[in-house]
């Protein structure tokens, strides 16, 4: 098989990670957003359990003075239990605990042995996009979350006095700040993204590795993995310069 | 005509009681400064003023309208988040720390709240927000950003921020205690032109000579509590609670 016909081949599969790439962080940045909110939620329904003074106490805040009393210990507990952030935190962990490769056929075969679902191309690639949006949905929800944290609360206060609604307040001042703020670690990310579409050989989709790996077994020769590894390369490359011109173009301000 | 009012204002953080039975009204035209000790419950006073807190008990008035107002118990009972909407554009609050938008323009900091909030014409707003800067001596920096200013430069493009709201009553939580001491000079000199045209300021500061020579009221609090108030010939230069001896002493030496 001629060097050419190697890189036509790769080229082929290539167009498939690109694919894949293009389509998880289409849909895994914004739902990685909602997940960020859901992380931040504060909705207590046990609420009502505190005392006039302990709410004066976290709206200021500040965190509850300990007592000796078990009583006030639980009851303030459930009363600052936040069920929508809990389950998130829960579904983070496990999304950043747990191999994406295991995501992925979790995600493809469980329908299949619990409902007896077919298994057609059509939904391994669904099932593909799936798993790895979800799965990159926590990481980004995480440095997201970090982002917003991180905007001093002043700026809330002034855009509250002006007279900004939550949502103006959000989109107009928060929003455009965190995003500069989050540009290195997404960055990262986006990275290791490129890698990780490597995984999607589980549900046989026919990126480029798994093509690579193919023409290698069947020619046994190397050739093939090393350009793919070139390939991988590139794209990073091509990754990292447009993520660095995007933190230049926002460098305008401080 | 009373611009503010204030009854029998409390609020605790846990047990910690922050403002005991303050009142204040505040006239249209009035300049009014509050000194006091650090911790003394200055900022709280203008954060429950500026809706930034709840008070726990007391009424809160603007122009004769009730943002919150003392139920039986004197629990203060706000009222509805619209009606709160519409009792903010009377009022606008300059912060130590200036807390400008960073990402805006100076220009942009200053027209897009009356553009969003005030749904007013980009033309008009524009035409004002240069007259403001040209006013705080700041036109060639329009299309600067916030870093590029120094902290005098930012506090006064945040006063204009504020101002471009046209409020009618303007609260200053120590408008020069985060700016280089050569520095806090042109602030108090825009606030005294402000007075000068009338406009109606509550100023929490540490710069006793300008609370004396611009305020038409003075308040001394400490520990939550208005110890001693009247005209500033009275307060500052004779006053007569220790507290308030005290406290000037410190500031005399
Ligand atoms: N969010 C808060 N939570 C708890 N205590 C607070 C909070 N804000 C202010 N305090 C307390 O209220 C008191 C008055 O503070 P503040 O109004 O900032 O005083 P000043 O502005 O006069 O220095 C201080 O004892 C301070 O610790
Ligand atoms: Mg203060």
């Amino acid at each position: 098989m001629s060097f050419s016909n190697i890189l036509a081949q790769l080229g082929g599969g290539f167009l498939y990670t690109l694919l894949l790439f293009v389509l998880t962080l289409v849909f895994s940045m914004p739902l990685g957003l909602l997940v960020a909110f859901g992380r931040m939620n504060v909705w207590a329904p046990f609420s009502f359990l505190l005392t006039e003074s302990e709410k004066s106490l976290l709206r200021g805040g500040n965190a509850l003075p300990r007592t000796g009393k078990w009583q006030d210990n639980f009851r303030r507990g459930l009363a600052q239990f936040h069920p929508i952030q809990t389950v998130m935190k829960v579904l983070i962990s496990i999304l950043r605990g747990t191999p994406l490769m295991l995501q992925l056929l979790v995600v493809c075969y469980g329908p299949f042995y619990m409902w007896g679902a077919t298994l057609s191309t059509q939904w391994r690639f669904t099932a593909l996009l799936i798993g790895f949006a979800v799965n990159y949905a926590a990481y980004f929800a995480e440095i997201y979350r970090s982002g917003i944290e991180s905007i001093p609360v002043g700026q809330y206060e002034a855009a509250a006095v002006l007279g900004y609604s939550k949502s103006q307040t959000f989109f107009r001042i928060i929003l455009p700040q965190m995003v500069k703020r989050v540009l290195p670690p997404v960055t990262n990310e986006v990275i290791t993204l490129v890698k990780d579409t490597s995984l999607a050989f589980v549900l046989s989709y026919q990126e480029m590795f798994t093509v690579a790996k193919q023409i290698a077994a069947a020619k046994a020769d190397i050739t093939p993995l090393f350009v793919a590894g070139v390939f991988y390369f590139i794209f990073n490359a091509v990754v990292a310069y447009t993520m660095e011109r995007i933190e230049k173009a926002l460098s305008y301000y401080r | 005509m009373k611009v503010l009012e204030i009854n029998h204002c409390n609020k605790k953080f846990g047990d910690n009681e922050v403002l005991k039975d303050i009142s204040l009204s505040v006239e249209e035209g009035q300049v009014v400064s509050i000194i006091g000790p650090s911790g003394s419950g200055k900022s709280t006073l203008l954060r429950c003023a500026t809706l930034l807190e709840t008070m726990d008990g007391g009424d809160l008035i603007y122009l004769g309208k009730y943002a919150a107002k003392a139920d039986k118990a004197g629990k203060a009972q706000y009222v509805s988040n619209g009606e709160l909407r519409q009792i903010r554009k009377n009022f606008g609050l300059v912060f130590q720390n200036f807390n400008l938008f960073p990402h805006y323009t100076v220009l942009k900091n200053i027209m897009e709240p009356p553009m969003l909030i005030g749904g007013r014409a980009e033309k008009e707003v524009r035409q004002e927000a240069m007259a403001l800067l040209a006013k705080m001596g700041l036109e060639d920096k329009a299309d600067a950003y916030p870093f590029q200013l120094s902290g005098g430069q930012q506090q006064r493009v945040s006063i204009a921020r504020a101002l471009a709201m046209k409020p009618r009553i303007l609260f200053f939580d120590e408008p020069t205690s985060a700016l280089d001491p050569e520095l806090t000079g042109e602030i108090l000199k825009v606030i005294q032109d402000l007075a000068a045209e009338h406009m109606t300021m509550v100023v929490v500061t540490h710069e006793m000579a300008f609370a004396r020579d611009v305020s038409d009221h003075i308040i001394f609090m400490d520990g939550g509590v208005i110890v001693e108030e009247g005209k500033p010939e009275d307060v500052i230069t004779h006053p007569a609670q220790e507290r308030t001896q005290a406290f000037l002493r410190r500031f005399h030496q």
